[in-house]
């Protein structure tokens, strides 16, 4: 589905992804871990097209999308989410998905001065497309709140959904549970499972809460100082001596 | 309250006002009120352009008066100086407004943020430079006289007052309906989308610069429009038009009615222009009731009348629904507490 090869970005002479290659399967959801600023959001930026790697592939089913602009690479089928999520505060949580799908349409601006067919046809379709993502994350009851009036859980499920309208599929989730309690932790767990059992999504998420990768993902990749230094089942990253070295120091780096 | 409020909301309200504008030049008390109107509706639809670009995407644009004077000049100058009438001289402004719309705005519109304010402030200035220093095309600052006015088509004559104030609402209706039918599309949530952050856009599959070009070169229009018709209503324009006191003007105007909204351009500029009027009588001393009225303003109404009243309306129309909302996002939040007890 994902493939990615000897993935570089350099930020001055500071190496943020270091030659990392990887490959996520259809169908799975793929954590991504590390300390901070082992360059886990880079990587995310540098798949979907925010940044242009200084070095490396990537090929989304087989095309090559390395130097696409995000746009481009969203139209493609890659949703993705972002730590925090700015919407449009005094508009309704409906109004704000229904742009989700504008990827899918073609309407321009001669198209709104005469109210054409296709206009009205493809506004139907966006509109429906958001109540589907809505009703996806369970979040139906908000449809017509502001956002401004709605739970901190609420506006990550609605960032759910705007990435979802887009029809992806591979989602990209930047700590979808950072900041919020742990009960709602398990209903984000649930839906990303969800979405890999119902949509058939892949999935790939970076996310600090330990106990939920370890329960959730299928498969993790573990990123230091911009390096891949393991990859496998939770059951072997747990056990991987250099991961344990990466996150609890080793001798080296006691001192600092 | 509510119910009168909600009222407001309905189209007959809004026919309500456009007949009321209609009528207005037969209620007035005089002529120069039915001027003064006229004025106020030719700033409104330069008003709207603006809100195109700042208030639904979020970008702004301090060359807007610039643009204002390019249409106004290029109206003043074709049929002052080159002969031509005045609805080919009204074309060609609108399409020279857009036109130069489009090369700064793909210049322009690669920053982001307040470089992008700075660079359009600083556009603003070169285009009063120009108008006042290019002599031989624009007179500088003797100004453009002898502006044709706009010929009517069969009985109707726009030179008076009168006529020349329908004119201007019609312009001024269009304005308005196309902003209305563009904040509902979806071209209008692409703008909004850019407005709430360039990064999330363009993972929605936005094309940043083709759209925020394009709203660009709506605003200009919009703003050459508005110079146009001001350039045929005054009859003589100097390199002032192009000063950047009337960008600020137009950004006060679209702060106060509300922006990003359909009636705060409109609300905001015939409220701002008839206070200015009412207290032509303190002259530069009517600052000092000004100012604290938009502080004040700002601090309690911080979208703007039109704004502030939406969001007023939509929570009490929300609280009417009772309990609705709540009880169900409760069921949702028990249940894992419950698992978790369990557990």
């Amino acid at each position: 589905m994902l493939k990615v090869e000897h993935l570089t970005k350099m930020f001055g002479g500071l190496a943020a992804v270091n030659d990392v290659s990887v490959e996520f399967e259809t169908g799975k959801i793929n954590a991504i871990i590390g300390p901070n600023g082992a360059g886990k959001s880079t990587f995310f930026n540098l798949i979907s097209g925010m940044h242009e790697p200084t070095s490396g592939r990537i090929l989304l089913d087989g095309v090559d999308v390395t130097t696409l602009p995000s746009d481009k690479v969203a139209r493609l089928g890659v949703g993705r989410t972002f730590q925090t999520t700015n919407l449009f505060e005094q508009a309704t949580v409906l109004d704000n998905l229904i742009v989700g799908h504008r990827l899918r349409t073609r309407s321009g601006l001669w198209d709104v001065l005469i109210n054409s067919k296709r206009l009205q046809r493809e506004e139907k379709s966006a509109r429906e497309k958001a109540m589907e993502a809505l009703e996806f994350v369970g979040l139906t009851h908000v449809a017509g709140q502001f956002i401004a009036d709605i739970t901190q859980e609420e506006r990550k499920r609605v960032a759910f959904a705007l990435a979802l309208a887009t029809d992806p599929k591979i989602v990209l989730l930047d700590e979808p549970a950072a900041g919020i309690n742990p009960e709602e932790t398990v209903g984000f767990a649930a839906l990303m499972r969800k979405m890999v059992d119902e949509k058939g999504l892949t999935v790939c998420l970076i996310e600090h809460k330990m106990d939920m990768i370890m329960s959730l993902a299928d498969k993790i990749m573990v990123l230091d100082h911009g390096e891949k230094i393991a990859e496998g089942t939770p059951e072997e990253v747990r056990n991987n001596p250099v991961v344990i070295e990466a996150y609890l120091g080793g001798d080296e780096d006691a001192a600092a | 309250m509510f119910k009168f409020a909600s009222m407001l909301m309905t189209p007959a309200a809004k026919y309500l006002m456009l007949a009321f504008a209609v009528l207005f030049p037969l209620v007035a008390a005089n002529e120069y009120q039915v001027y003064v109107m006229a004025t106020a509706f030719v700033w409104a639809i330069a008003v709207y352009g603006l809100n195109i670009i700042t208030g639904f995407c979020g970008q702004l644009n301090l060359a807007h008066g610039g643009f204002f004077a390019i249409g106004a000049y290029t109206l003043g100058l074709l049929t002052a100086d080159y002969g031509w009438s005045f609805w080919p001289a009204f074309l060609a402004a609108l399409v020279m407004t857009a036109a130069l719309g489009f090369l700064v705005g793909i210049v322009s519109l690669r920053l982001k943020e307040h470089y992008f304010a700075i660079f359009t402030l600083c556009v603003g200035f070169i285009i009063y430079l120009l108008i006042d220093k290019w002599e031989e095309l624009t007179h500088g600052a003797i100004g453009v006289r002898d502006i044709a006015a706009p010929y009517g088509f069969g009985v109707v004559d726009f030179t008076d007052t009168t006529p020349f104030y329908y004119l201007v609402l019609a312009f001024l209706v269009f304005a308005i309906w196309f902003m209305g039918r563009l904040s509902k599309s979806l071209l209008g949530r692409t703008f909004i989308a850019i407005r709430n952050g360039d990064e999330l856009a363009q993972s929605l599959g936005i094309n940043l610069m083709r759209n925020k070009v394009l709203a660009f070169v709506l605003s200009t229009t919009y703003a050459g429009l508005a110079g146009a018709l001001y350039a045929g209503m005054v009859r003589f324009i100097g390199p002032d038009e192009a000063n950047i006191q009337h960008t600020f003007d137009m950004i006060t105007y679209l702060l106060v009615g509300g922006i990003g909204t359909i009636m705060g351009p409109l609300l905001g500029t015939i409220g701002i222009v008839w206070i200015t009027q009412s207290l032509q009588f303190l002259e530069e001393y009517r600052m000092i009731i000004f100012g604290p009225l938009l502080v004040l303003l700002v601090i309690f109404f911080p979208r703007g009348i039109t704004g502030s009243f939406l969001t007023w309306m939509h929570r009490k129309s929300q609280a009417l629904v009772p309990g609705k909302k709540r009880e169900e996002s409760k069921v949702n939040t028990v249940q894992p507490r419950e698992a978790e007890s369990n557990a």
